[in-house]
């Protein structure tokens, strides 16, 4: 056995090569994507997609399955739409808090569920997820079942309106990017090893002198943060922070989303909001329909493709260059 | 702490329960620097417990523990290992989907600090290679280091542990029987490495094979129902009435 035996070709081998080779092709691709579909789709894409990437850190490379972080997602959503309305927050601002909120509420949540593992981390990660779902349904500022419209989406640091969809593509455009590189950056670190090591063998992590709970309380943490960017940005772009945002149907779209596009992939989490996302909008007028084919996809992947599209075409092309 | 300088490891009264159940019993256990400690004794007799007692993966109900003079009974797992115990497991621990070369890093890693560094690349990581694969090549995997470490063969995947543990350069090496599923061509290896390696360091292991026990230990302390039923040279403890009823049997004279 001599030689890498991986599909990667020489030029991309090193991991920063990669990194900078996916920044570049999703910035391309990011460009072309409001030619292909319409701008609102186009930006739900891209948050949502952030929003797999982030789920995808924890549930990908850490190997846990948490079932909450719509949580994460709608808190910063909420916090975002609220300062933005209420107090009059510039937009980046509005998204700052939104984020640092949902980081907040993810240490919270990580160390009470980290102690716990598999079915359990689940199981507390949705209830945890739920009580913040009747929070923000009963408290006065949250608007009940109406949500938080935000009216006109302000300026961005105060001078560059977001009014028009071509600013605000621009401007979602280029969070994605930056959240998918912290994301993939911390894959692609020391931390990220230890991150990989803890899935593959946690006993193991522990034996070399790893403190395995601060690790999982990091990336928790790290994850919930980057899902808070992703909801706050949706409630600037969408104008509107709504219940449907920490409902927890929102925390199995993100888990179908990472399952579609190919877990521990840095491409899949995106590819699967992208599949998700136009599936909501072709189907829309169907009503119940989006979720028999919803749940009918999920059964279909974890059955029949479990590594998911990324995964898959990934493995094919492997064995043909191998 | 008036820990004697020729003692690395030391328990005193050690007992654990589960539930009702008594696994170990006040078990004092002493174990002296630069030698080979083996902890023998029929099946259930507490042997794995013990080990994961000392490497604090269970809290002790009782007892207390000192290692290099300080008292580590209210340390976490990963606290030992950091100070110079680091163990192997009975079914071999590697990580899966790493290569054997990142597998080595992984402990490697660990001293530089920089692990939790998540805005830092691997490629920093890079600088660790020759040094794993130096290591590698010590336990003869010089020609596996890019092999995902789950398709190497056992025998294969127990030499990369070795080699991983190594790699943190422990005063302590605590061996969960080294040889439970290897083939004889694999054991005569594992040997030969374990009696290289153990030149410079301690190690306390527990095994079921009776003459690796032999070949490899000075010290030797058997096991019953959770209590030390005898403790000495191998010699002695083979003719030791109590340990040879032990192990036969009280059912035949």
């Amino acid at each position: 056995m001599s030689g890498k035996p991986s599909s990667t070709p020489a030029w991309l081998a090193s991991p920063r090569a990669r990194e900078l080779a996916y920044l570049v092709g999703l910035a391309a691709a990011g460009a072309l994507l409001p030619l292909v579909v319409y701008p609102t789709l186009a930006m739900k894409i891209l948050y949502f997609g952030l929003f797999a990437c982030a789920y995808n850190l924890l549930f990908g490379y850490l190997g846990l399955l948490a079932f909450g972080h719509a949580a994460f997602f709608g808190l910063a959503s909420y916090v975002c739409a609220h300062l933005v309305t209420v107090v009059g927050l510039t937009p980046e601002l509005g998204i700052l808090a939104g984020t640092a909120a949902a980081a907040a509420l993810g240490a919270v949540i990580g160390w009470l569920a980290i102690k716990r593992t598999g079915l359990y981390f689940a199981m507390i990660t949705l209830a945890l997820a739920q009580v913040v779902y009747f929070y923000l349904v009963q408290a006065p500022w949250s608007m009940g079942e109406d949500g938080i419209q935000t009216g006109p989406r302000g300026k961005l640091f105060g001078v560059i309106s977001l009014a028009d969809n071509t600013s605000m593509y621009v401007v979602t455009l280029v969070i994605f990017l930056a959240g998918f590189a912290i994301v993939n950056r911390a894959v692609n670190s020391p931390f990220g090893e230890v991150l990989t090591a803890i899935r593959d063998n946690e006993p193991r992590a522990v034996s070399l002198g790893y403190d395995t709970r601060r690790f999982k309380l990091l990336a928790f943490t790290l994850s919930a943060a980057i899902s808070g960017l992703a909801g706050a940005t949706k409630a600037i772009v969408l104008q509107l922070a709504n219940l449907g945002d920490v409902h927890f149907s929102m925390s199995g779209e993100v888990l179908l989303a990472v399952l579609i596009g190919g877990i521990g992939t840095a491409l899949g989490p995106i590819v699967g909001a992208a599949v998700l996302m136009t599936m909501f909008d072709a189907l829309a007028k169907t009503g119940a329909w989006v979720q028999a084919i919803q749940g009918a996809l999920f059964v279909g992947f974890v059955l029949l493709l479990r590594s998911g599209v990324v995964g898959t075409l990934s493995g094919l092309f492997a064995r043909k260059t191998r | 702490m008036t820990s004697s300088a020729g003692i690395i490891l030391e328990a005193s009264g050690l007992s654990k329960q589960f539930g009702g159940f008594t696994a170990v019993r006040g078990l004092d256990l002493t174990v002296h620097r630069g030698t080979v400690h083996a902890l023998i004794g029929p099946n259930g007799a507490g042997k794995t417990t013990v080990f994961n007692l000392l490497t604090k993966v269970l809290p002790p109900t009782r007892g207390r523990i000192v290692f290099k003079g300080r008292d580590i009974t209210g340390l976490g797992p990963w606290d030992v290992a950091r100070l110079g115990m680091v163990r192997s497991f009975q079914i071999s621990a590697v990580f899966g989907r790493k290569s054997a070369r990142d597998n080595v890093r992984m402990a490697l890693q660990r001293p530089t600090g920089v692990s939790y560094r998540f805005w830092m690349s691997s490629a920093w990581l890079d600088r660790l290679n020759d040094q794993a694969e130096a290591l590698l090549d010590q336990v003869g995997l010089s020609d596996a280091a890019d092999v995902p470490a789950a398709e190497l063969p056992y025998g294969r995947k127990r030499a990369l542990e070795i080699a991983t543990t190594l790699a943190l350069d422990p005063e302590l090496l605590m061996l969960d029987e080294p040889m439970a599923g290897l083939g004889q061509e694999d054991i005569a290896r594992i040997t030969e490495l374990i009696r290289t390696v153990a030149k410079s360091r301690t190690v306390l292991m527990v095994e079921h094979n009776l003459s690796v026990v032999e070949t490899l230990s000075d010290t030797i302390t058997v096991l019953m129902h959770g209590q030390q039923l005898a403790a000495g040279r191998y010699a002695d403890i083979a003719n030791n009435p109590a340990v040879i009823d032990a192990y036969m049997g009280t059912g035949h004279d």
